[in-house]
């Protein structure tokens, strides 16, 4: 009993033709769900804190806090 | 070897002068002990205590995992009764006793593999040598901390740190998503 012979050519099309599809959908899964995952809600936050944001009063916040060495709290 | 003494050399001359002396009968001596190992060596190949050299161009057998066929069978030399046996061996297999067809399986090999992957206590002295040379890092790194280090800096002080906390807060570091926004300023505490 004498066994197949085996595949000698075109292994490697074989596995790309298998495994680069795969990999584009994986690798542009990966691509969306990091841009709505992240970048999105990121992109959101920041709207959303400078939406409510005033710089003066942040600014008399830090300087009365004493961290600045040109203007100094109000107290000195 | 006469010393020359001069009446009119001074101190140091008269040192350098004796150096040389000594030194010169150093040489002398160093020479004959160099003619004496000579004739050792001579000696000693001689007397065989130089292991043979091994001809690495021809093959070689080998006792290896990995190589269950080696180059070549292991007995060069074949006694009568061997060379008898090795003539049967060229007719049909099942005429051979047991005993016969462990004799040919010596005669081409040394070791058989359980023999060859038999355990030893090596793992012991891997195991040793692995702890004193870490117990003896330990007491490096000990002598280490107790002599060499400088003394420690300020900021790592409990006070210190807390400072830097405060300041850090102060001065709104990431207040998006990072440091400050993860603290709430109306209630001073962490959300």
């Amino acid at each position: 009993m004498s066994l197949a012979k085996p595949v000698m050519r075109g292994l490697l099309g074989k596995r790309l033709r298998f495994h680069l599809p795969i990999a584009f959908a994986l690798s542009l899964v990966a691509a969306i769900g990091f841009k709505y995952g992240v970048t999105e809600p990121r992109k959101q936050a920041y709207a959303d804190f400078y939406k409510q944001y005033d710089a003066v009063k942040e600014f008399t916040a830090m300087k009365e806090a004493g961290v600045f060495e040109s203007v100094r709290p109000s107290g000195e | 070897m006469t010393s020359q003494k001069m009446s009119a050399v001074k101190k140091p001359h008269a040192h350098l002068k004796m150096l040389r002396l000594t030194a010169g009968r150093v040489g002398s001596l160093v020479a004959r002990r160099a003619t004496v190992a000579l004739t050792t060596n001579s000696a000693r190949m001689a007397s065989h205590e130089v292991a043979q050299a091994v001809d690495m161009s021809q093959p070689m057998y080998v006792d290896r995992l990995d190589t269950p066929l080696p180059d070549k069978p292991y007995t060069d030399v074949l006694t009568a009764a061997d060379k008898s046996l090795k003539q049967k061996e060229k007719g049909p297999w099942s005429q051979l006793s047991q005993e016969e067809k462990l004799a040919l399986y010596r005669l081409a090999f040394h070791q058989t593999y359980p023999e060859m992957k038999r355990p030893s206590a090596e793992w012991k002295t891997v195991l040793g040598g692995m702890f004193i040379f870490l117990g003896f890092t330990g007491l490096l790194v000990w002598w280490q901390a107790s002599y060499v280090y400088p003394p420690r800096p300020r900021t790592f002080d409990e006070e210190w740190q807390a400072k830097q906390l405060q300041r850090m807060l102060d001065m709104k570091v990431n207040p998006i998503e990072g440091f400050s926004a993860k603290w709430d300023y109306e209630k001073g505490q962490w959300k």
